[in-house]
C-alpha cells in the first residue's frame, strides 16, 4: 500500500492533535488546584459581563467566570469519556480475545450476537433507558457510554486477533504448549496495543461528543456541577442578548474533538503505517 | 441461494428484534416510581388505585404483561398513556410526522453533499482541492451537531431571521411552511454526518482505484473519470451502504436532540417529557419503535449488500 498522502502522512497531526489534548487535559486538572475565579461564589451584579477586561471571557447568567466555567467544564468531559473508554476496553477487549480465540464455539457466536444488540441501541437510546430507571447523572452517562463502546472494541479485538492466530508465532507458543488464555495474554494482546490506542481516541472523542449531547437534554452531570453540554444548554435561553456564552462551550468540545482526531490519526501513522489501510 | 440467504437473515432479523422487546421490558420493569401513585396522588383511596391498576393491566404477572405488550405492538396496539389516556400508537404517529422526516431530510442532505465532496476528493487525490475536503470533514466531525444547530438558529433566524428559531408549523398549513420550519435541524444534523460519510466514500473509491478491474477498464480505453463512474463507485457502494445504514439510526437518535434545540414536538419530546411524567408504557413502546427502525434499517442495507454483490450471498 502506498502512501495515501494528506493530512494523515502530515507529522503535525500527531503535534497539534497532542497539542490540543494537552491543553484540555491541564486546563482540568488546573482546576482542580486552581482557577481564575471561584465558580461557588454566586455574583449576580456580575452578570452577563462580555469578554475582557477581568473575565477574558466574560461571565454566565450567573456572574460566573466562564474561564474558570470552561476549565471545570472539561473535568465532566474528560472524567465521563475516559471511565467510558475504561469500560469498553475493560470488557469488550477480553470478550473479542476470547471470542476469537474460541471461533466456531457458541461463546463466539454469542458474543457477536450479543455486539449486534448493543448495537441496535444508539448509546442516547441506552441514555434514555438508564435515565428512565436510574434518574439522570453523570455516572448513568458513563454507563450509557460505556455500554456502547463495549462492541466496538470486542469487534475490532476478535477482528485483528482471528488474523493474529493465523500466524506462525502463535503456532510455535501452541506447540510449546500454551494454553489460549496465556497465548491470548502473551502474544495476542500485545499485538493488538497499537490498534486499540487508536480506537482509543477515537471512542474517546466520540465520548466526549456524547457527554456534550446528554449533558445538553439534561440527562448528563447534574446543576451545579459545569458540563460543556450544560453551559450551552444554559446559554441557549440568553441566545438573543448574550451570544458569546453559546460559543465558549461549543468551541471547547469541538477542539477537544479535533485534538483527539488529529492525535488518534498521527498515532497511527507513527505507530504502524500499516493500520492506514484498516481505516480510511 | 437467494431465498435462504433471506431465510437466514428474517430469522435472526426476528431474534433480534424479540431480544431487544425483552430488553426494554426487563429494564423498565425494574424502574422505581409506581405510575398508578403517580397518576392518583398520595391520597387515593386504595380501592381506587388497584381499580386502576386492574384496568391498565398492570395487576397481572410480568410474563404475561410482556406477552401483552409484544403481542399488542404486533397488531399496532401500543397500549394507553397512563397520563393521557390516549392510545400510544397516536401520540406516537403525530410525533412521527415530525422525527422520520427530520431524519429523511437529514439523509438526503448529507448524501448530496457526501457523495459529490467524496468522489470529488477521490478523484483529486493529494491535489489541493483533496486536501480542503479533508480539513473540512475533520472539522465537521468534531463539531458538535446540537450545537452547530444553535449557531444556525443565531445566523438564520436571529440575525437574518431567513428561517424561525425553532417550532413546527404543522403539515396542514401545507407542505412549505413545514419543510422550512425543519430545514435548520435537518441541516445542523446532515452535516456533522456528511463529514463522516464524504471520507467513507473517498477511501472506499481510492480503494477500488487499485483493484485489477480498474486497470483493466483503463486497459480497454476508458477514461480515468468513466473508470471512477461506471467500475469504482459501484464497488465502492459497500462500504458506504454500511455507513449509510448506521447514520440512519445516529440520525433518529440524533433527532431527539436536534428536536431540543429548535423546539420541535418530534419523537424525542415525547421521550423527555413521558420519562419526567413516568408515562413508562409511552417510554417503552417509543424506544421499541426506535430500536425496531434501526434494526430494520440495518436488515435492509444487509440486504442491498446482496443486491450490489453477488458474491456476499454465497457465504451467507
Amino acid at each position: 500500500m502506498t502512501s495515501r498522502g494528506t493530512l494523515r502522512t502530515i507529522p503535525w497531526a500527531l503535534l497539534v492533535g497532542g497539542g490540543l489534548c494537552l491543553a484540555v487535559v491541564v486546563a482540568a486538572l488546573l482546576s482542580l488546584v486552581w482557577t481564575p475565579q471561584d465558580i461557588t461564589q454566586l455574583n449576580i451584579a456580575n452578570k452577563l459581563r462580555s469578554p475582557g477586561g477581568q473575565h477574558l471571557l466574560g461571565t454566565d447568567h450567573l456572574g460566573r467566570d466562564m474561564v474558570s466555567m470552561l476549565m471545570v467544564g472539561a473535568r465532566s468531559s474528560l472524567l465521563v469519556a475516559l471511565v467510558a473508554v475504561g469500560i469498553g476496553i475493560g470488557l469488550g477487549v477480553p470478550l473479542g480475545l476470547w471470542a476469537a480465540a474460541r471461533t466456531g464455539a457458541w461463546v463466539e457466536e454469542a458474543i457477536m450476537r450479543a455486539n449486534d444488540l448493543v448495537f441496535a441501541f444508539p448509546a442516547l437510546i441506552i441514555a434514555i433507558l438508564i435515565t428512565a430507571v436510574m434518574g439522570p447523572g453523570a455516572i448513568n452517562a458513563i454507563i450509557a457510554i460505556g455500554i456502547f463502546n463495549i462492541p466496538v472494541f470486542a469487534r475490532l479485538t476478535r477482528g485483528a486477533a482471528l488474523g493474529l492466530w493465523q500466524r506462525e508465532f502463535t503456532l510455535a507458543a501452541r506447540v510449546v504448549g500454551k494454553s489460549r488464555l496465556r497465548i491470548s495474554a502473551e502474544h495476542i494482546l500485545p499485538n493488538l496495543a497499537n490498534l486499540l490506542i487508536v480506537q482509543g481516541t477515537i471512542q474517546f472523542s466520540l465520548g466526549i461528543l456524547a457527554e456534550a449531547g446528554l449533558s445538553y437534554v439534561g440527562l448528563g452531570a447534574q446543576p451545579p456541577i459545569p458540563s460543556w453540554g450544560r453551559m450551552l444548554a444554559d446559554a441557549q435561553t440568553m441566545f438573543g442578548f448574550a451570544p458569546h456564552l453559546a460559543l465558549m462551550p461549543g468551541l471547547a468540545i469541538m477542539l477537544a474533538v479535533l485534538g483527539l482526531n488529529l492525535l488518534g490519526d498521527g498515532l497511527r501513522d507513527y505507530l504502524d503505517p500499516k493500520l492506514r489501510v484498516m481505516r480510511g | 441461494m437467494m431465498l435462504r440467504y433471506l431465510a437466514k437473515r428474517l430469522a435472526s432479523l426476528a431474534v433480534s428484534l424479540a431480544v431487544a422487546s425483552l430488553v426494554i421490558f426487563l429494564v423498565l420493569e425494574v424502574a422505581p416510581g409506581d405510575p398508578v401513585s403517580f397518576m392518583l396522588g398520595l391520597n387515593a383511596q386504595p380501592d381506587t388505585v388497584s381499580a386502576l391498576r386492574a384496568e391498565l393491566g398492570l395487576d397481572k404477572p410480568p410474563p404475561q404483561r410482556y406477552l401483552a405488550w409484544v403481542g399488542g405492538m404486533l397488531q399496532g396496539d401500543f397500549g394507553i398513556s397512563y397520563t393521557y389516556r390516549t392510545p400510544v400508537r397516536d401520540m406516537i404517529a403525530d410525533r412521527l410526522w415530525v422525527s422520520l422526516p427530520l431524519a429523511l431530510y437529514a439523509l438526503l442532505l448529507s448524501t448530496a453533499i457526501a457523495f459529490p465532496a467524496g468522489i470529488y476528493a477521490a478523484a483529486r487525490r493529494n491535489k489541493a482541492g483533496d486536501i480542503t475536503v479533508i480539513g473540512a470533514t475533520q472539522l465537521g466531525i468534531a463539531v458538535p451537531n446540537f450545537w452547530f444547530a444553535m449557531l444556525l438558529v443565531l445566523l438564520f433566524a436571529i440575525i437574518l431571521r431567513w428561517f424561525p428559531a425553532g417550532g413546527f408549523a404543522g403539515w396542514q398549513e401545507g407542505i412549505g411552511p413545514a419543510l422550512k420550519s425543519l430545514t435548520l435541524p435537518a441541516i445542523a444534523l446532515a452535516l456533522p454526518q456528511s463529514a463522516i460519510l464524504a471520507r467513507v466514500m473517498r477511501s472506499a473509491l481510492l480503494d477500488t482505484l487499485g483493484e485489477d478491474f480498474m486497470r483493466t477498464a483503463r486497459a480497454k480505453g476508458l477514461s480515468q473519470r468513466q473508470t471512477l463512474w461506471r467500475h469504482g463507485l459501484r464497488n465502492a457502494l459497500i462500504p458506504v451502504l454500511t455507513i449509510l445504514g448506521l447514520q440512519f439510526s445516529f440520525l433518529l437518535a440524533g433527532a431527539i436532540i436536534i428536536e431540543q434545540v429548535f423546539f420541535l414536538p418530534g419523537l424525542g419530546r415525547l421521550i423527555f417529557q413521558a420519562i419526567s411524567a413516568r408515562d413508562l408504557i409511552v417510554v417503552e413502546s417509543t424506544v421499541m419503535l426506535l430500536v425496531f427502525a434501526v434494526i430494520v434499517v440495518n436488515f435492509v442495507v444487509d440486504l442491498t449488500y446482496a443486491l450490489v454483490d453477488p458474491r456476499l450471498r454465497r457465504r451467507a
